[in-house]
């Protein structure tokens, strides 16, 4: 429960920011009328040149979301989403397409630089021009909008056969591979908010790490909303070949707004015999107000398949932002001996809406799931975990251990646990645990005893219940995701 | 629990043939003449006809499936002469009396039932007496607690409500013996169906311990539909103790919904051995402040017997303590459910709720669904609730045939032992050593 000194002075400098990633870019954008019919699709796939198939398949899953209902299960409250009043395509404008950093409009390059994502850093520009940097550092694929508008790296990765590229370019590149595992692991019909994403998905990243190659560095994307109006679709696939390993990391910002904006996103991931896929977000969208007007709704569906035997996936989320999260990143495990993980901080704070958690799906043998969700609950947000742990009647020997915390802060906010647990195997192993509680006075006083401030104990005494999660991210994004939640549970004391 | 049923325009398929019998029958049921209950059991039958018998598209209802009820016509079960009856089930020893109720069929048998050993001013009579000689008391309790609203086996229940015991214990008065109420089905040749109405009446600082027994002779289908109200006023304690035998064809819906007042505590305990499909409900509120409820059980099933166990804990008032253990074994290709919910409302600051699951799987084809749930509002507070599964402990087999115990002997133990820590929260010694025999009975018969 000790913090550094680091991390008490982290604390301390966000504890007085508010959302400090609330600016709009002003960027001139091309962006498609408002609205959502088959001409909208047939218009997003038209600016993204893209084959035939792909446009079927896009057409399929419009039909399909046409005749689908909003699901209105989880625990959130919201009012109606007119779906026609969105634009579902906005890119920034551009004569050509950059050839390097350089050609990219300096706007969008400040745009970045405020949100303190080193794509100018001298050696990754350099990793661009192709020579190499010093150390191995972050490869960055920036999302905006509607369209990814740099990436980083790339030669370097190309090297060693890596693909990371957005998923437009993708398509072009690698049909082949894309063709065979887009879809694949949550179908166009999969849910209402995947399925709309099948139909209007604009960019995202695209990764492929080729057999026995172990990526030497964290891949990353950040999307950025910044269009008002617009929703963000954004569509991530990554295919782990056998043998090989990678890590990657999502950061999420949007600028602050008075109206409520859509993202629906559709993670894949894919991991074969003995591959590893760790990734890693923090989602900071803004969260709207202290009056909860604003902000934005998340509904994001991601799945991971262990499909090879010794594969494993490992999601680790600290969710802060966003004024409505749904979400529930899965792991499907598939082949014998799979491993899925799920570490979780969702903070909410004011008017947020949290109902978020995990799927594990049992299959091979001896597979094995473990879920930590630390949940903390402030101001008048509402937050649930919902998770389900299957074990199918063929998953001999599983395991699975669920911790479930939830802290509440102030007596206007909720914390729910709903957990799930099917299991038809009887050597099967299954465990669920789940606490609630407050900061204890003991634990306050002994920090203000020590002269912090309640607001900067709070923080210290919180980053410590949530340190089994942040300890799984990466050492770029715990520093981030620290602070963090310093600046998310703002006001909530005191 | 909370779970809002949505109408379906039209009334479901399944609810009609019942309410077909209602229309037919309403005029003989019991209490007829009364203006306030015959619109309480109108309500129960429009609100049936309007949702039907629950599916698994209902959250509350997503692991225990109705659909075998659609293919069997029941009628409602019709008074049965006492047939050939010679021992009752008791937690008593052999010879004792005490005070009990007998129902077969859902009807009262005065012949077999007595007031023996009641203190004074303690009533236990059955609800379609007590309709025609207090139907004021009855209708100050009725329906107070178990609402049909969302919940559609209630509805049924109050729509067709016959009869049940209702126990009122006054002010003051503590009730030493057990009082024990026996359901017995002899079911016939058409499937039947009984929907008996428990009320239980505890005035302040009153205690009393109820055990109900439900045992089925017989093999033909038939259908239980129980709903309880029982009120626990301040001060009073309330022991509720349950043991389900039916037969194997059988059906046994139960809905027990308690309320307790300051300082009042309620304990409920249910064994499960019997029925093709069983469903428990118990429903606990925590209405007063410093009070506590214990709501614990243990099933064992085995064959294609399915076991649905559905607890939700209210917390409403500050400083409230509630306790679940629940132990399960399930063998065959048996399933359970376990769905436990504990609510902290806003301002039931202080709370301490504690909840545990655990599940045996015996058998290969045996299945659990467990879905424990916390719902809180309340920031201080201590909640938590956990849950297992797993197989026998193969290391504990091991020790126990190195010393000599035979394998099937070895195994009875250890579930033996499993399921005692969930028996083990029964208060009273003379039913939970009923109750561990009838466990031991389960487990000698595998």
């Amino acid at each position: 429960m000790a913090g550094t000194p680091e991390t008490i002075e982290q604390v301390r400098a966000v504890t007085e920011q508010k959302y400090k990633y609330g600016f709009t870019t002003d960027i001139e954008s091309d962006m498609a009328p408002k609205g959502l019919n088959e001409d909208t699709v047939r218009f997003i796939s038209a600016k993204k040149e893209e084959p035939e198939w792909l446009l079927e398949w896009r057409l399929k899953a419009f039909r399909a979301w046409q005749g689908m209902e909003e699901p209105h299960w989880p625990k959130l409250n919201y009012g109606p989403i007119d779906y026609q009043d969105a634009h579902y395509y906005a890119a920034p404008k551009q004569k050509n397409k950059p050839k390097s950093l350089d050609e990219v409009d300096p706007e969008l390059l400040k745009t970045y630089e405020k949100l303190g994502i080193p794509l100018r850093e001298q050696e990754i520009l350099a990793g661009v021009e192709g020579s190499e940097g010093k150390s191995p550092a972050i490869a960055v694929d920036a999302v905006f909008d509607s369209v990814s508008v740099a990436t980083t790296f790339r030669a370097k990765l190309e090297e060693m056969g890596i693909i990371f590229c957005a998923i437009s370019e993708a398509v072009h590149k690698c049909p082949e591979l894309v063709q065979k595992y887009l879809g694949s692991v949550v179908p166009y019909t999969d849910n209402y908010f995947a399925t709309l994403n099948s139909a209007v998905f604009t960019d995202g990243s695209f990764v492929y790490i080729p057999k026995g190659v172990r990526c030497p560095m964290e891949l990353s994307t950040y999307f950025r909303i910044n269009q008002a109006n617009t929703g963000q679709f954004e569509r991530t696939l990554i295919i782990a070949d056998e043998g090989s390993y990678v890590s990657y990391l999502e950061g999420c910002t949007a600028p602050q707004r008075d109206e409520n904006q859509l993202h629906a996103a559709v993670v894949e991931l894919v991991a074969l015999d003995d591959a590893t896929i760790k990734y890693s977000t923090v989602q900071n969208w803004y969260p709207g107000n202290e009056e909860g007007v604003g902000g934005i709704y998340n509904f994001v569906t991601k799945r991971g398949a262990c499909r090879g035997k010794n594969s494993k996936i490992s999601w680790t989320q600290v969710e802060t932002g966003s004024a409505i999260t749904w979400k529930y990143p899965s792991c499907i495990l598939q082949g014998d001996n799979s491993v899925g993980e799920f570490y979780s901080v969702a903070i909410t704070n004011n008017r947020q809406q949290a109902d978020t958690g995990t799927k594990m799906i049992h299959i091979g043998k001896n597979t094995r799931s473990t879920i930590v969700s630390k949940g903390i609950s402030a101001g008048r947000a509402d937050q649930t975990y919902r998770g389900l742990v299957k074990i199918l009647p063929k998953a001999e020997g599983a395991r699975n251990h669920t911790q479930c915390d939830s802290l509440l802060i102030g007596d206007q906010c909720g914390a729910h646990t709903v957990p799930y647990i099917e299991n038809r195997n009887r050597s099967a192993r299954v465990e669920h645990e789940a606490t609630t509680a407050k900061i204890s006075e003991d634990q306050l006083f002994y920090c203000r005893q020590r002269g912090l401030s309640a607001e900067d104990a709070v923080s210290l005494i919180v980053n410590g219940f949530c340190k089994e999660v942040l300890k799984e991210l990466p050492m770029e994004f715990a520093v981030e995701a620290q602070k963090l939640v310093g600046i998310s549970l703002e006001g909530s004391v005191g | 629990m909370t779970t809002t049923f949505s109408a379906r325009g039209a009334a479901p398929e399944t609810a009609r043939p019942y309410i077909e019998q209602f229309d037919r029958l309403q005029g003989e049921l019991p209490g007829a003449g009364l203006a306030w209950l015959a619109e309480l059991r109108r309500q129960g039958r429009d609100r049936f006809a309007e949702i039907g018998f629950p599916t698994v598209r209902n959250e509350t209802w997503k692991y225990t499936n109705l659909r075998a009820l659609d293919k069997l016509s029941f009628e409602p079960a019709s008074p049965t002469p006492r047939a050939g009856i010679d021992t009752l089930p008791t937690v008593r020893p052999a010879g004792a009396q005490g005070p009990r109720l007998v129902f077969i069929d859902g009807r009262f048998h005065a012949e077999l039932s007595s007031t023996a050993g009641l203190p004074e001013g303690v009533e236990l009579l059955s609800l379609a007496d007590a309709l025609r000689t207090k139907p004021d008391f009855v209708a100050e309790h009725l329906g107070r607690l178990a609402q049909p609203d969302d919940l559609p086996l209630v509805a049924l229940n109050t729509a067709f409500l016959t009869d049940g015991p209702l126990l009122h214990v006054p002010q003051g008065v503590a009730v030493e013996q057990p009082v024990e109420i026996v359901h017995v089905t002899l079911a016939g040749d058409r499937p039947s169906a009984v929907h008996p109405r428990t009320l239980i009446v505890a005035g302040t600082g009153a205690r009393v311990t109820v055990v109900e027994h439900h045992v089925g002779f017989g093999t033909g289908a038939d259908l239980a539909n129980h709903v309880a109200e029982v009120f626990v006023a301040d001060e009073a304690t309330v022991r509720h103790y349950k043991v389900q035998r039916e037969g194997t064809e059988s059906f046994h819906f139960s809905h027990a919904a308690a309320t307790v007042g300051t300082n009042g505590h309620y304990d409920n305990f249910i064994l499960t051995t019997g029925a093709r499909l069983s469903r428990n409900e118990v429903r606990s509120t925590l209405a007063g402040t410093d009070s506590s409820t214990h709501v614990s059980g243990a099933y064992m099933v085995r064959g294609g017997q399915h076991c649905d166990t559905s607890t939700f804990i209210d917390h409403a008032q500050p400083n409230g303590t509630s306790r679940e253990v629940y132990k399960g074994a399930i063998d065959d290709t048996a399933r359970a459910v376990f769905q436990g919910k504990i609510l902290v409302r806003p301002g039931a600051q202080k709370t301490d709720g504690y909840q545990i699951n655990r599940a045996l799987l015996l058998s290969d084809n045996a299945e659990i669904d467990s879905k424990p749930e916390l719902e809180i509002y309340a920031d201080d507070v201590k909640c938590s609730h956990g849950a297992t599964i797993g197989e026998l402990d193969e290391d504990a087999l091991f020790y126990m045939r190195a010393r000599g115990i035979e394998k099937d002997q070895a195994r009875s133990l250890l579930i033996g032992a499993f399921l005692a820590e969930a028996i083990e929260e029964i208060a009273d010694e003379t039913v939970r050593e009923a109750f561990q025999e009838i466990a031991s009975g389960w487990m000698a018969s595998r």
